[in-house]
């Protein structure tokens, strides 16, 4: 009985409930609401900067590693946040088990080309982009 | 097997409603939304990377009345996704959770989520360029 116990203490500290895959959704949902707090005011400031001047001032803004490495770190935990919550709303208003499946699935292989994308594009115009 | 239709338990179109369920829904409402407009805003990275002339095809759409209100609405969906969000967080750690609170930053989060679009754009405007 105590064996047994403590098997189920030690599963719920992994974060293994009955649902098997734990708090792991619920908690990178919140590190990205967290970091992107941050990163989209400063997107939003990149955006105001570069507003109406055309791609030359976004070359000039990303060719700074800081302004780069921001842009590439809001892309990233943007496409990620984006997942996780698409997925919630999936879960929950989408009951034929296969639409839900084929939905989730769309969401997390657009969420993985919008990050790659973004990020390479952020990349290439730090690095000089096309002449 | 017949099929037959069960009376069903009343579902929330019955309720009233109240600043707390439209904030709610308006939470995910905006998700969905500032979804879109990041996959826009990684459409736009990209073209400005690829440096063709579909760059300013886009930013022309983007520049028109209709592209203008959308910026508008995603501004809005962003500061209050942005300031929910927050609100959010607060409950997370188990702060504010008291009904009348809830209003409280309820309230918070409209008069601020307007008050900052309001702010970003006569900034956006007030930029070369822009107007």
């Amino acid at each position: 009985m105590a064996g047994s116990d403590d098997r189920a203490v030690l599963r719920r500290a992994r974060g293994l409930g009955s649902a098997k895959s734990g708090v792991r959704h619920w908690w990178w949902q919140r590190v990205t609401a967290v970091a992107l707090v941050p990163l989209t005011v400063w997107m939003l400031v990149l955006l105001l900067a570069t507003a109406g001047e055309g791609r030359r001032a976004l070359m000039v803004w990303l060719g700074n590693p800081a302004v780069s490495v921001l842009t590439v770190m809001f892309v990233v935990m943007m496409a990620w946040h984006m997942v996780l919550g698409l997925t919630v709303i999936a879960e929950d208003y989408l009951h034929h088990e296969g639409v839900k499946f084929a939905a989730i699935t769309l969401i997390q292989v657009g969420g993985v080309i919008v990050g790659v994308a973004g990020v390479i594009s952020v990349l290439w115009l730090a690095l000089g982009g096309t002449q | 097997m017949t099929e037959r239709t069960r009376p069903r338990s009343p579902h929330v179109q019955i309720y009233r409603p109240q600043l707390t369920s439209v904030l709610s829904f308006t939470h995910r409402l905006s998700g969905i939304a500032l979804s879109v407009g990041g996959v826009i805003l990684v459409v736009w990275l990209l073209l400005a990377a690829a440096g063709g002339s579909a760059f300013g095809g886009l930013n022309a759409a983007l520049g028109s009345w209709f592209g203008r209100l959308l910026l508008f609405l995603w501004t809005f969906a962003l500061f209050f996704h942005l300031c929910n969000g927050i609100r959010h967080l607060f409950w997370d750690a188990v702060l504010g959770f008291e009904l009348a609170n809830i209003y409280r930053s309820g309230w918070l989060v409209v008069v601020a989520s307007t008050v900052l679009t309001v702010l970003t754009w006569v900034i956006a405007m007030s930029m070369p360029g822009v107007a």
